[in-house]
């Protein structure tokens, strides 16, 4: 291939991309100060490195961000990437985290947003007690819409522009490794809190913090079934009385255990048994939703709400309208949900309870290590001796270092880079800051037959097209139409493996014409959803992080002008990082 | 071997093998036959798969007018006997289809139209969600499988390199085509409106960088403009009057294919006009009827009309290549033998597979049928599951498309499949 050299490209690609008087692209390309050293293209200048590094460790490049990073310095960028918490975040990424999906526990969202509290919100709203089944159909729809919507508005809001970059690269990481489909019942209002709760403080921490707060969270217990998981000879005799709850509690549920093992720490290839996976199962037994009284999630206690409802109805007068009402309801209701148990503040923040009496009692053994407890501890403790064992165990750290590897240099990374990591997280007990630092300073990172070897997930290509056109989010569901249209749809990854993001899962015929049709769109500034205008189409091309072909290049120059920054968009190298 | 074991070596062995076959597919000058593995495998035939999502009740489609249980569990919502006003129309002493599949009755009459009875998934999840999940993937009880069956399928047959071999009708991937082998996606809207991309004045904007690029991403360029252009021409026509006028309804807001019945004609005009076309995908939703099912009328009448018209002018379009087109409609699970308290049913268990198509041993009913007394239930209120879904779908896909055991077992992997059951469905 005849690459040539990124400045030299980006000079060319400038030049043509104005199509206007070669002396005012000139002056043009002067003021953004960027191109003043394009005679001189070594083959790894201080600009070839930004490009790569924010190719990699960002969502891709805003505009003025390579000028910005290459004064700052390289190293002092990296550092300050590997330390999300030294750097402010403007109000308009924070304001996210007001947001009722992102701020409120998970039971706090059953209770606001569930269909229990929304059926009664219903229901005192007709005073009497038959509720139209189609009205409440509508009334859930309506309620986890605005959920759903929040929760991919924070998402794609922090993706696009918050400066923690590297920090945004990490939890779309985490998430994929932990995924939880929010396709899954209940886990459709719990998502939002799964992120914020059990991935973001974790992303840059240590390995078993995130393992311990993702498992313990409501919507991965419920998404893995483990709320269920229930020592063998202790089926729950009150849960037989629960009309459609009877076969919850009756017996072992391996499925989180498995997948504890397979996907989250030691890897398929991790050296378990399936006698590993059954005993595993029998130390989550119990380890399950906060529930009402009798068993089963988190539900409202009937008695207490028929009388509160009695109340509110005598001492209410004017009607209120339907988001009021529900407001009022949940507040006035809330008490009667909590279920009369006494919750620890990790409990309320990630929405699980562990039931010591679904707890399998006897002792086991995992990967052969007795897990016991001593004394009269709690069966709790043995799941934190498990987790313990399995981010200490030396297939996890392998299985860790390999996923990193291949999501930030190749999709077969190599195996030199995968044992430093290894190396590095076995030293500092898993922690994360210091694999990526080790990630980003390896000389495997910056080898040349790496760098834009990486083709864009679905999600990407549509973040870094955000961010390199500078535009504006103001509908999510456009943009999340297209990210189911290319098989990606936020937080919908059906299979607890989530998202791949190797180029054989994603470029495909259909793919990439969606692509360009985007491209098209967002490059006019028609994308629906999406506030765009484009002045400068060459500002744009310097979002590709990789060189521009020649081909490229020349297919730009003899476009219209309006096509330009579609086609730098819809271009092979935009695909690429 | 373990179970999970097996599944891992499959994968493994799976992407391993699967790899070359995409990389030739990207490669229109590779070899035709790199996966024609048995020198038998069929290269006329096609399998159509249409997805019925949310669980449709299978008693209101195959009604069982017959047993005088069917109507005491069902006061509201059973169809009527053959006969009477909305009545069933008869199959045979016990059985009759429901009235709105009317359309579907010359195909039964000429013996290429059949159901089999009491089948399904063996893993008891009442989730649609997973129930989806696992017949699409085609390995129930085991979610970490990347790909689909129908795309494992693909990988079987001979790539013939056209970018229109799979054919996908909605609007996203669905599971059971996910893979390594790509597919063509349409939406079934009346109207083919091309992409932006496929007006001459982008396209040539776009070719000008993609054309000649001899990597994945030109090749992926060239197919995907390929598989447009010729899905556009073929579906230009306009339709009848009567069909615009659905169209109207059809395009306000999201289209569904339960609401436009040209999804089987187009579909049909594809396939018969692109001998290439292998395998097609048709999901439609809104089965899930817990609320007011209706009748002989009503939701789920209407439903059922459209998907009858549809399938019906689908096997006139294809014309003679009904001959060669087998056609499976299925769905995640089935629903409660009786009705609950709002005149609709709740998640079951056991359902029916339609067949259809030439090659179809049709004319009949197949399977095995205890009746619906309670001790003839799962649980006491389902039907049960007699025959595993794949031991019905297996041996009929791998005696149609020609596959051998040993290909049969990469589509199917982890399960011993009953051939016996399966080849017994088609026509000798």
């Amino acid at each position: 291939m005849q690459n040539l050299k990124r400045q030299c490209c980006f000079t060319l690609a400038l030049t043509l991309l104005l199509g206007a008087p070669l002396a005012q692209a000139a002056n043009l390309a002067k003021d953004k100060g960027r191109v003043s050293a394009q005679t001189k293209s070594e083959p790894d200048s201080e600009e070839a490195k930004v490009l790569h590094l924010l190719g990699r460790a960002t969502f891709g490049p805003r505009p003025g961000e390579i000028e910005r990073v290459e004064r700052q310095g390289l190293e002092n960028y990296l550092n300050e990437q590997l330390h999300p918490e030294s750097i402010a975040l403007p109000d308009s990424v924070r304001q996210v985290e007001n947001l009722d999906a992102i701020k409120l526990s998970p039971s706090s969202l059953f209770i606001s947003y569930g269909k229990p509290a929304i059926a009664m919100a219903a229901k005192n709203d007709n005073n009497n007690t038959k509720v139209d089944k189609e009205k409440l159909k509508v009334l859930f729809k309506e309620s986890y819409g605005k959920i759903h919507d929040e929760t991919v508005q924070a998402r794609l809001v922090r993706s696009a522009y918050s400066p923690r970059e590297l920090e945004e690269v990490m939890v779309d990481f985490w998430y994929n490794h932990f995924n939880v489909s929010m396709s899954k019942g209940l886990d459709h209002v719990w998502i939002g809190s799964y992120e914020q709760a059990a991935i973001r403080p974790y992303a840059m921490g240590k390995f078993k913090d995130l393992v311990h707060a993702t498992s313990h969270h409501a919507a991965m217990l419920f998404y893995l079934d483990n709320w269920q998981n229930t020592a063998a000879r202790a089926a729950d005799p009150n849960a037989v009385n629960l009309p459609r709850k009877k076969n919850n509690f009756q017996g072992i549920n391996e499925n989180f255990a498995r997948e504890l093992m397979e996907l989250h720490t030691l890897g398929v290839d991790g050296g378990y048994s399936q006698k590993d996976v059954t005993e595993l199962a029998r130390v989550l037994t119990g380890l399950g939703l906060q529930k009402g009284s009798g068993g089963g999630p988190l539900r409202p206690n009937m008695e207490q709400l028929r009388s509160q409802r009695q109340a509110l109805r005598a001492q209410r007068g004017a009607a209120l309208n339907p988001g009021q009402r529900r407001n009022q309801v949940v507040q006035e209701y809330a008490p009667a949900f909590s279920g009369g148990i006494n919750l620890t503040e990790a409990n309320t923040r990630l929405g699980y309870y562990f039931d010591e009496s679904r707890h399998d009692q006897g002792d086991k053994i995992v990967l052969g290590q007795k897990i016991s407890r001593a004394g009269k501890s709690s069966g709790e403790q043995e799941i934190d001796q498990v987790i313990d064992l399995l981010c200490r165990h030396p297939s996890t750290a392998k299985h860790i270092s390999y996923q990193l590897a291949q999501y930030f240099v190749a999709d077969a990374p190599p195996q030199t880079l995968v044992d430093k990591l290894t190396k590095r997280y076995q030293e500092t007990d898993g922690d994360i800051r210091a694999m990526l630092d080790t990630l980003f300073h390896s000389s495997e990172f910056w080898d040349q037959k790496y760098r834009g070897a990486k083709f864009k997930s679905p999600y990407r290509y549509v973040v870094s097209s955000i961010r390199a056109t500078d535009s504006q989010i103001d509908n999510v569901k456009p943009i999340l139409g297209f990210l189911k249209q290319t098989g990606m749809p936020l937080y919908q990854c059906l299979t607890p493996d989530g998202y791949k993001n190797t180029k054989t899962a994603w470029l495909n015929p259909d793919n990439l014409i969606n692509r360009l049709n985007f491209a098209t769109a967002i490059g006019t500034g028609r994308f629906p959803g999406l506030v765009t205008n484009i002045q400068d189409p060459a500002a744009i091309a310097d979002a590709c992080t990789t060189d521009l072909s020649p081909k490229t290049i020349q297919a730009i120059k003899d476009a219209p002008d309006k096509l330009k920054a579609p086609l730098v968009l819809g271009s092979p190298e935009f695909m690429l990082y | 071997m373990d179970r999970r074991e097996f599944l891992k070596a499959f994968g493994g062995a799976a992407l391993a093998g699967l790899a070359p076959a995409c990389l030739a597919q990207l490669l229109p000058s590779s070899a035709v036959t790199a996966f024609a593995l048995d020198g038998k495998v069929n290269t006329t035939n096609k399998v159509v798969v249409l997805f019925l999502r949310g669980a449709i009740d299978g008693l209101s489609v195959v009604v069982p007018y017959g047993d005088p249980r069917y109507y005491q569990v069902r006061p509201k919502i059973a169809i009527a006997k053959p006969g009477e006003e909305l009545g069933a129309i008869k199959l045979d002493g016990t059985f009759g289809l429901h009235p709105s599949l009317a359309p579907l009755m010359p195909l039964w009459q000429n013996k290429t139209l059949s159901f089999h009875l009491n089948c399904g998934s063996p893993d008891p999840t009442r989730s649609h969600f997973d129930a989806q999940d696992y017949m699409e993937s085609g390995v129930p009880g085991t979610k970490v499988v990347p790909s689909g069956w129908m795309n494992r399928l693909l990988s079987q047959l001979p790539n013939n390199g056209s970018p229109v071999r799979a054919l996908n009708v909605g609007t996203t991937t669905p599971r059971i085509l996910q893979g390594p082998i790509a597919s063509a996606t349409y939406a079934p809207s009346p109207k083919r409106k091309p992409s932006m991309v496929e007006s001459p004045y982008i396209a040539r904007a776009f070719e000008k960088m993609y054309d000649g690029r001899k990597d994945d991403l030109g090749n992926a360029f060239a197919q995907g403009m390929e598989a447009r252009a010729t899905i556009t021409e073929k579906l230009s026509d306009q339709g009848t009057p009567e069909q615009m006028q659905q169209m109207t309804a059809a395009d306000q807001g999201a289209i569904q294919a339960t609401k436009f019945t040209g999804f089987g004609r187009q579909l049909g005009k594809l396939i018969r006009e692109e001998p290439k076309v292998q395998v097609a995908f048709v999901d439609l939703g809104g089965f899930d009827t817990h609320v007011n099912q209706g009748n002989g009328k009503g939701q789920l009448a209407n439903h059922l009309n459209v998907l009858g018209t549809g399938l019906s002018e689908l096997a006139t379009a294809l014309g003679p290549t009904y001959q060669n087109t087998l056609v499976l409609v299925m769905s995640e699970f089935g629903r409660t033998v009786k009705e609950n308290g709002n005149a609709g049913t709740d998640h079951g268990h056991g359902n029916f597979i339609w067949m259809m198509g030439g090659a179809v041993a049709g004319g009949k009913l197949h399977g095995s049928w205890d009746g619906i007394g309670q001790n003839s239930l799962y649980e006491g209120r389902d039907l049960p599951v007699l025959t595993d879904f794949r031991s019905v779908v297996g041996p009929m896909v791998a005696e149609h498309m020609g596959l051998s055991k040993a290909q049969l077992a990469n589509v199917f992997p982890d399960y011993k499949l009953n051939y016996s059951t399966g080849t017994s469905l088609l026509k000798s």
